[in-house]
């Protein structure tokens, strides 16, 4: 056990199959061990990475361009440590959330191994092929946890999810083939010193394929149409776990690739047309989120929202000076750990709510602030982090993005960026109105386990304290 | 035109042909029929273009046979799903869209909820 990296993909393997041969419904506890298990080898890594700069591993002892190289650099240790900080308190939650009987657990532990393992390779993977095929064990193992509940709503949503996520993936791969067939390899370091600026239409076309293929999967609009039934009709624990961790792998695929492999091909009019399609992201889920009667479609369009806001990052990070860039790059980071910290916290905060009416409808929330006090403040330190506001790790992204755009001079996405803050505490707001209302006479509220509270309030409190911790977070990321 | 260029560009029209039938069409069936035509005509594309000389290239063969297991998985899961939805709504399409779900299932509340205010009263 002397290197935690191939043990950061073989052990959430072995427990989701595990788990599967348990049987419908179990291996929750199984499952909670192994996350503190792999915590602690992600929190190994991390040290080592922090101590010794990059770190590599050739699989079965063949190294690249023979065998498959995995890389962990300063970007894929702040993801792999997100990944297991966040999934570690859903963990808890959702083996709490499923006892109380309201959707049913199907295979939600075996899915979420294999989800894990493919998220972990993921991040660590150092070729194209090697990661379309973690893309698709991805995404079939998110469109499982989607399926989960068995009802026609969930379905549907998980075959149009399915579908869009072969497409993307597909399109993925055709950009593989054109680039294997221009130079022979899939390994990213062979590929990196290849590529240059003047290449051929097929590597151009590489690009624009892969770009499309992963936009599709991350659901930036105006592709996010799937984005809302999926997340939005999954239950409570899958769609946080998908809104706050799997859209993010998708994303970490396009920033890696603009920045290394395809640098040279990425121009300030690419970026501009990225930080567009991110402002408008802004303002309809923004708006659609506001217009919602459910809570948990109110959380799902604003993750539509929220996406929009890391494509903001590629205008600032492309042809500008070093250090605009660098902090670009700071703010980007702390905003897509901020985002999952608090997006998993307010589906938890939802999925609560949700328990004690019986019912998803915002309109019925009057009253909840004197039976879920601590929920609810979940769901608004959750939304404080979504707007922006101090001392949550929103603001010191948002004040790093700013300020690096005011530097490079791009007024225009300042702002795009307080605009968006502003109508995300429009919906905040709104859901937090109807819960100070004092209750209507008729309305009963179960009552709810606390075990199901205080996994959610954990989250929030993480992403709080980041605000303290954030010079931590960006040390990880220099380190690469 | 090279042999091996004539594979990659028929993988390349399959590809597209795949691509538009999997947005297209609206039966289900079809649409992961469509995604199967979708993904041998990459695979043709990556085995035709890793040729050179006219010499076959191992890699990516590997890689095809990657591919294939993957989409077998995904076909599989596509079709276990669209039967269960075929058990649910006798339908093997996306006729019910979840927009009008969700409207029904919102009458469905605001019935429910008239009917309360009336008891009330």
């Amino acid at each position: 056990m002397s290197d935690p990296i191939p043990w950061l993909i073989l052990l959430p393997l072995l427990w989701g199959l595990l788990s599967f041969l348990l049987g419908v419904g179990r291996g929750g506890r199984l499952a909670i061990v192994c996350l503190v298990i792999q915590l602690a080898l992600v929190a190994l890594l991390v040290g080592q990475v922090v101590a010794e700069k990059d770190r590599y591993y050739a699989v079965g002892g063949w190294s690249a361009p023979l065998g498959i190289d995995l890389h962990v650099d300063g970007l894929a240790s702040v993801m792999l440590l997100l990944t297991h900080v966040v999934i570690l308190p859903l963990g808890i939650y959702a083996r709490s959330y499923f006892s109380h009987n309201v959707e049913g657990v199907g295979y939600f532990w075996p899915m979420l191994g294999l989800l894990l393992a493919a998220l972990n390779t993921l991040f660590m993977s150092a070729d194209i092929f090697n990661i379309y095929v973690t893309l698709e064990l991805l995404g079939l193992a998110a469109v499982g946890l989607v399926g989960t509940a068995g009802n026609t709503r969930s379905i549907l949503a998980a075959i149009r999810y399915l579908l869009v996520t072969l497409l993307g993936s597909g399109v993925y791969l055709a950009g593989v083939a054109l680039i294997y067939g221009s130079y022979g390899s899939v390994a990213l370091a062979v590929l990196e010193p290849l590529i240059e600026n003047e290449v051929s239409v097929a590597v151009f076309l590489a690009a624009i394929l892969m770009l499309v293929g992963l936009l599709l999967k991350t659901a930036l609009f105006p592709f996010h149409f799937w984005l809302p039934s999926a997340h939005g009709g999954a239950p409570t624990p899958v769609s946080a776990l998908l809104s706050a961790l799997v859209i993010k792998a998708s994303f970490y695929l396009i920033l890696r690739m603009w920045l290394g492999l395809y640098a040279p091909l990425a121009t300030i009019q690419a970026a501009q047309l990225l930080g567009g399609l991110g402002a408008v992201a802004i303002l309809w889920g923004s708006i659609m989120a506001f217009n919602q009667t459910r809570l948990k479609m109110l959380a799902a369009y604003s993750t539509v929202a929220q996406i929009g806001y890391f494509f903001l990052l590629f205008p600032l990070i492309t042809e500008v000076g070093s250090e605009a860039a660098e902090i670009a790059m700071q703010g980007g980071v702390i905003q897509l750990v901020a985002h999952a910290l608090a997006k998993a916290a307010m589906f938890a905060a939802a999925g609560v709510m949700i328990l004690s009416m019986g019912k998803d409808d915002i309109a019925l929330l009057s009253g909840i602030s004197s039976r879920l006090p601590l929920t609810l403040f979940t769901f608004a330190l959750a939304g404080v982090t979504l707007m922006g506001l101090p001392p949550t790790g929103g603001f010191i992204a948002k004040w790093l993005l700013i300020s690096s755009a005011v530097s490079s001079g791009q007024w225009g996405w300042v702002v795009v960026m307080i605009l968006g803050g502003l109508l995300s505490a429009g919906y905040v707001f709104k859901v937090l109105r109807q819960a100070l209302l004092p209750a209507a006479a008729e309305m009963k509220f179960r009552p709810v386990n606390p075990s199901l509270e205080w996994p959610a309030f954990l989250l929030t409190f993480i992403s709080l304290s980041l605000s303290f911790a954030s010079n931590n977070v960006l040390n990880i990321l220099g380190a690469g | 035109m090279t042999g091996a260029l004539i594979y990659a560009c028929v993988g390349a029209a399959l590809f597209v042909c795949g691509v538009a039938g999997l947005i297209l069409l609206p039966h289900l069936l079809r649409k992961i029929l469509a995604f199967n035509i979708m993904g041998s005509g990459v695979f043709l594309m990556l085995v035709g273009l890793g040729q050179h000389d006219n010499i076959p290239d191992p890699i990516p063969q590997a890689m095809v046979l990657t591919g294939i297991v993957v989409a077998v998985a995904a076909t599989a899961l596509a079709l276990a799903f669209v039967r269960r939805l075929l058990y649910l709504t006798s339908k093997a399409q996306f006729v019910a869209n979840s927009k009008s779900l969700d409207q029904t299932e919102e009458k469905l509340i605001t019935r429910e909820r008239n009917k309360e205010g009336d008891a009330s009263k």
